[in-house]
C-alpha cells in the first residue's frame, strides 16, 4: 500500500509542477518587459534586471507620450474597435436571429451559405481586388467591412439564442401580432446581453490587435492603428526611426542604441496595457462565451448533422455550479 | 407547378425573417461569394484595366508557372511541416494543463492559473513578435546576453532558419495553451463522480483516473478541434510568418500564404496570386473532406 501511496503523491506532485511552470512560463516575460520599462538601459543591456526595475527611469514613457504618432494610432485603433464592434454585433445578430426560427423556410439554406465560407474562400487577391473596386482601399472602410462577420460567432451566437431563448416566448409574441423586428429589438436583444457581452469581447480584441488588414489596405500612415505602428517601431532596427527619437532626447550615440532598445519595452507595455487592465473584468464572460460557443456549438454541429453520439451537452448550470470562473 | 407556389406563398409567410437576413447575406455575397467568383482571375491575365471580362484567357499558364517554379516544393514543404509540426506539439498542451489543474484541490490555486493562462492570448501577434524580437536580438537580447555571461556563444536567432519553426510553434504555444485549455476544463469538471466512486472501488490508482476516465472523456472534442484546424492546414497563421520572416530564413519561413501576399500583392501579380490562392483553398477544402472521412471510419465523431 505504501507504493500506492507514492504514486498517488508523485501524480499529485507532477500535476502542482505542471500548473506551477505554466503560470511562470506565462508571467515571467511579462514581467521582465514591465521591469525593463522602467530600468535604465545600460541595466537593461547587461541583462542585470529581472524580477524588480534598477534604476528607475521614466524617459522612454515621456518621449512615447511626447510622440504625435502614438496618439494618432491609439485614436485610429479606438475609432476602428468601437464602430468595427458595433458594425460586428449588429450585423452578427441580424444574421443569426432568422437562423434560430425553426419555421423559417430558408433557414437551412441561409445556414449552408454561411457555414461553406468556412471551407473555402478566394483568397487574398480576389478580396483584395473587391476592396480596390469598392473604392475602399486606403480609407477606414477597409478596416471596419471586410471583417463584418464572423462565422464562427455566428455560430455561438445562434446557438445562444437557441439554448437560452425559449422558441415559445416567440411564438406567444407572434400571437400577440408581434413583428419580427419587433420580436428581435424587443426580446432577443435584451435576453442576449451575455451573448452581446461575449461577442463584443471576441470582436473587440480582435480589432484592437488586428494588423494585416491595415498592412495590406492601408496607404497613409495617418490611417494606421497601433498594431501597425509598433509593427514599424519594434521590428524596426534603421537609423532612421532612432534619429527622430534622439531628437527630443539629447543622448550620445551608444546612449541612443540603448535608448532605441529599451524604448521597445515601454511601446510594448504602452499597448497592452489597455487590454490587460480591463482583462479581469471581462474575463469572466469570455470564459463563458468560449464554453457556450465551442463546447455547445461543437456539441450541436455533431448532434444535428451526424446523428451519432458525442458525449453530452454541457449544460450551463452544471458549469456555473463549479469552480470554473471567478 | 406546386411547388413554385409554394416558394412564393413562403416568401410571403416569412419576409419579415428575410429582410432582417438580407444585409449580413449582401455582406457575404460581395466580400466571400463574389472573391470566389473572383478566382477566375486565375485563369486569366488580369489586368485592372480591362476589368475580368476583358482580360485575356492563359488557362492553366499561372498553374502551371507555379507547380514548375523553383519554390514550388519548398513552400509546400515548409507550409505542411509547419502546419503539421504546430498541430503535433501545440495540441497536447492545453490537455497536459487541463489534467494538471484538474487535480488541484484549492480553489484560489485553481482559478489564479487559470485567469493568468489565459493572459498572453490577449496580446497581439505584432506585440509577440515584438517581445520575442527584443529577446531573441543578436547584440542586445536577454537570451544572448544571459548566454554570453555563462561563456556560450550568441546565436543569431532572425536569420537562421533551423530556428524558425521552434520560435513559431514555441511562442504559439504560449500564447494560446491557456484559452484551448478552457474546453478541456470544462468537461473534466462535468464528468460524472460515480465513475470516480466505481474506480476508487475497484482500486484504482490517480494514473487509472486519468487513463480510463478522463482522457476518454475528452477523446471526442479532441478530434472535432483536430478536424477543425487541420482543415486550416495550409493557410497556418501567415499573419505571425510575414512579421517573423526575413529573406535569409526563407528556406524554412516561406509558406504559400506568405508567397501569395509577396507576388500577389506586393509585386501586384493579381492574376498569379490568385492561382495559387486557388490551389490553397482546394487544398484546405479536400483536406478537411478527407479527415473527415478517415475520423468516420475509425471513430464514432465525426463534423458530419
Amino acid at each position: 500500500m505504501r507504493t500506492k501511496d507514492f504514486v498517488e503523491r508523485l501524480f499529485t506532485f507532477i500535476a502542482y509542477s505542471i500548473v506551477f511552470i505554466a503560470v511562470i512560463v506565462t508571467l515571467l516575460p511579462l514581467i521582465y518587459v514591465l521591469n525593463a520599462s522602467f530600468s535604465d538601459p545600460y541595466y537593461v543591456s547587461r541583462g542585470d534586471i529581472l524580477l524588480y526595475p534598477k534604476g528607475f527611469y521614466l524617459e522612454s514613457y515621456k518621449t512615447i507620450f511626447a510622440e504625435k504618432e502614438v496618439w494618432q494610432a491609439y485614436y485610429n485603433t479606438i475609432l476602428y474597435t468601437f464602430f468595427g464592434t458595433f458594425l460586428n454585433l449588429t450585423f452578427t445578430m441580424l444574421a443569426a436571429y432568422p437562423l434560430t426560427r425553426r419555421k423559417f423556410f430558408a433557414r437551412s439554406f441561409f445556414s449552408f451559405f454561411f457555414l461553406f465560407t468556412m471551407f473555402f474562400s478566394g483568397g487574398l487577391i480576389p478580396l483584395y481586388l473587391i476592396v480596390v473596386k469598392l473604392g475602399m482601399y486606403n480609407t477606414r472602410w477597409a478596416m471596419i467591412i471586410p471583417p463584418l462577420i464572423s462565422v464562427w460567432n455566428l455560430i455561438i451566437c445562434r446557438t445562444y439564442i437557441q439554448t437560452s431563448i425559449p422558441e415559445e416566448l416567440i411564438e406567444c409574441a407572434k400571437i400577440e401580432g408581434c413583428s419580427e423586428f419587433r420580436i428581435l429589438r424587443a426580446i432577443i436583444v435584451p435576453l442576449s446581453k451575455p451573448i452581446i457581452a461575449t461577442l463584443i469581447i471576441f470582436y473587440g480584441v480582435n480589432h484592437w490587435n488586428s494588423y494585416f488588414n491595415a498592412l495590406v489596405f492601408l496607404r497613409n500612415e495617418r490611417l494606421q492603428p497601433l498594431q501597425l505602428y509598433l509593427r514599424k517601431v519594434l521590428m524596426a532596427s534603421s537609423p532612421d526611426l532612432l534619429q527622430s527619437y534622439a531628437v527630443r532626447l539629447d543622448e550620445v550615440s551608444t546612449r541612443m542604441q540603448l535608448l532605441f532598445t529599451q524604448i521597445k519595452f515601454s511601446m510594448i507595455i504602452v499597448s497592452i496595457l489597455p487590454i490587460l487592465l480591463i482583462y479581469p473584468f471581462f474575463q469572466k464572460y469570455f470564459v463563458k462565451g468560449m464554453l457556450i460557443g465551442y463546447h455547445n456549438t461543437i456539441f450541436h454541429i455533431c448532434a444535428k448533422i451526424s446523428r451519432l453520439r458525442c458525449g453530452n451537452e454541457v449544460k450551463l448550470d452544471s458549469i456555473a455550479g463549479s469552480d470554473l470562473y471567478i | 407547378m406546386k411547388n413554385k407556389k409554394n416558394l412564393f406563398e413562403l416568401i410571403a409567410r416569412d419576409w419579415q425573417l428575410l429582410t432582417i437576413i438580407l444585409l449580413p447575406a449582401l455582406y457575404f455575397i460581395i466580400f466571400h461569394y463574389v472573391p470566389m467568383y473572383g478566382l477566375i482571375i486565375a485563369f486569366k491575365d488580369y489586368r485592372i484595366g480591362k476589368g475580368i471580362i476583358g482580360s485575356e484567357w492563359v488557362g492553366i499558364e499561372w498553374f502551371k508557372e507555379f507547380f514548375k517554379s523553383f519554390y514550388f516544393v519548398r513552400l509546400i514543404r515548409n507550409t505542411f511541416l509547419l502546419s503539421v509540426y504546430n498541430i503535433i506539439f501545440s495540441l497536447p498542451v492545453p490537455i497536459i494543463f487541463a489534467l494538471g489543474l484538474d487535480e488541484i484541490d484549492r480553489a484560489w490555486i485553481k482559478k489564479t492559473s487559470q485567469t493568468l493562462s489565459y493572459a498572453p492570448y490577449f496580446i497581439s501577434t505584432v506585440v509577440l513578435v515584438g517581445i520575442m524580437y527584443n529577446f531573441l536580438s543578436v547584440h542586445d537580447g536577454v537570451v544572448n546576453v544571459i548566454l554570453a555571461k555563462f561563456g556560450f556563444k550568441k546565436i543569431n536567432f532572425w536569420s537562421s532558419p533551423k530556428w524558425f519553426r521552434p520560435l513559431y510553434i514555441g511562442s504559439g504555444i504560449w500564447q494560446i495553451f491557456g484559452i484551448n485549455s478552457i474546453l478541456y476544463i470544462a468537461v473534466l469538471s462535468t464528468i460524472d463522480p460515480q465513475l470516480y466512486e466505481a474506480l476508487a472501488i475497484d482500486g484504482g490508482n490517480k494514473w487509472h483516473k486519468v487513463r480510463y476516465i478522463k482522457l476518454p472523456a475528452i477523446k471526442n472534442i479532441f478530434i472535432i478541434l483536430m478536424i477543425l484546424s487541420l482543415g486550416q492546414i495550409l493557410s497556418v497563421g501567415y499573419e505571425k510568418v510575414i512579421l517573423m520572416y526575413s529573406p535569409s530564413t526563407y528556406e524554412t519561413s516561406d509558406i504559400i500564404s506568405t508567397y501569395i501576399y509577396r507576388s500577389g500583392i506586393l509585386d501586384a501579380r493579381f492574376s498569379y496570386g490568385a492561382a495559387v490562392g486557388f490551389f490553397n483553398s482546394v487544398i484546405n477544402f479536400f483536406v478537411v473532406i478527407i479527415f473527415n472521412f478517415i475520423a468516420r471510419k475509425t471513430q464514432e465523431t465525426s463534423l458530419w
